[in-house]
């Protein structure tokens, strides 16, 4: 399951999505809404995507996990809209054989997702002001070549 | 040949709107669209430097050429925060 929604994310769908009987290991990882960045007081989120773009760019991401690591158990969801602080605005569920595959594989799908998913943020701060949060150092690392 | 040409986030916000049709000569690249845009608004070439692109849901550079019925995107940096 790789999709962009609007819903509530549980952990529950995604957990459910990756089962599979030779699983002895399902790694979950929830990206949730902070009340601060750096300390200044966040009021909550607004979340964009491109959303056939990015959950193509997320089953791309699951064909590097299953070269990589074997791993065919791999489901991603990435909510857009606004969110409040404490609710999950991103969801990685990974299921292996054994669980140090499946850690390392949930911190690769969300560096990757960082990297290649097109999704924005917008800071909407406690004192009103509001901003695209700036890219991280991670994109500009890897900015594909220009020819 | 005729392209729609999408905008997120801080382009979005900076071009007031979200998408459009755009009618191109023939032979049109990626670059086309950019140097129209930036006629309109040359404060946007300031992110040509960190920006993306893509055709068809793909990555693309300037020199990608177009054809007709394209889906052409202005990606400007992903985020996610630093440290989630």
């Amino acid at each position: 399951m790789f999709k962009i929604t609007t819903e509530v994310i549980t952990g529950a769908e995604v957990r459910e999505a990756v089962a599979a009987p030779d699983a002895g290991a399902v790694v979950l990882f929830f990206g949730t809404v902070r009340n601060n960045t750096d300390g200044r007081p966040t009021k909550y989120l607004e979340y964009e995507a491109y959303p056939p773009m990015a959950e193509k760019k997320m089953e791309e991401i699951a064909e590097e996990i299953s070269e990589k690591w074997g791993i065919h158990r791999v489901a991603m969801i990435h909510r857009v809209g606004r969110l409040e602080i404490g609710e999950v605005s991103v969801a990685v569920a990974v299921a292996s054989p054994h669980r140090k595959d499946g850690f390392e594989a949930c911190q690769y799908a969300m560096n990757r997702l960082k990297q290649i998913v097109p999704i924005w943020k917008r800071e909407v701060w406690a004192d009103g002001e509001a901003e695209w949060v700036k890219p991280d150092a991670v994109f500009f690392e890897n900015l594909p070549e220009r020819t | 040949m005729k392209v729609t040409v999408k905008y997120f986030a801080v382009c979005h916000e900076m071009l007031d709107r979200s998408e459009e049709e755009m009618q191109l000569p023939e032979g049109a690249t990626v670059q086309t669209i950019l140097k129209r845009l930036e006629e309109e608004w040359p404060e946007i070439a300031e992110f040509y430097e960190v920006m993306q692109m893509s055709v068809n849901w793909e990555y693309a550079t300037e020199n990608t050429e177009l054809t007709e019925g394209d889906e052409v995107a202005l990606i400007p940096p992903v985020t996610g925060g630093n440290n989630v």
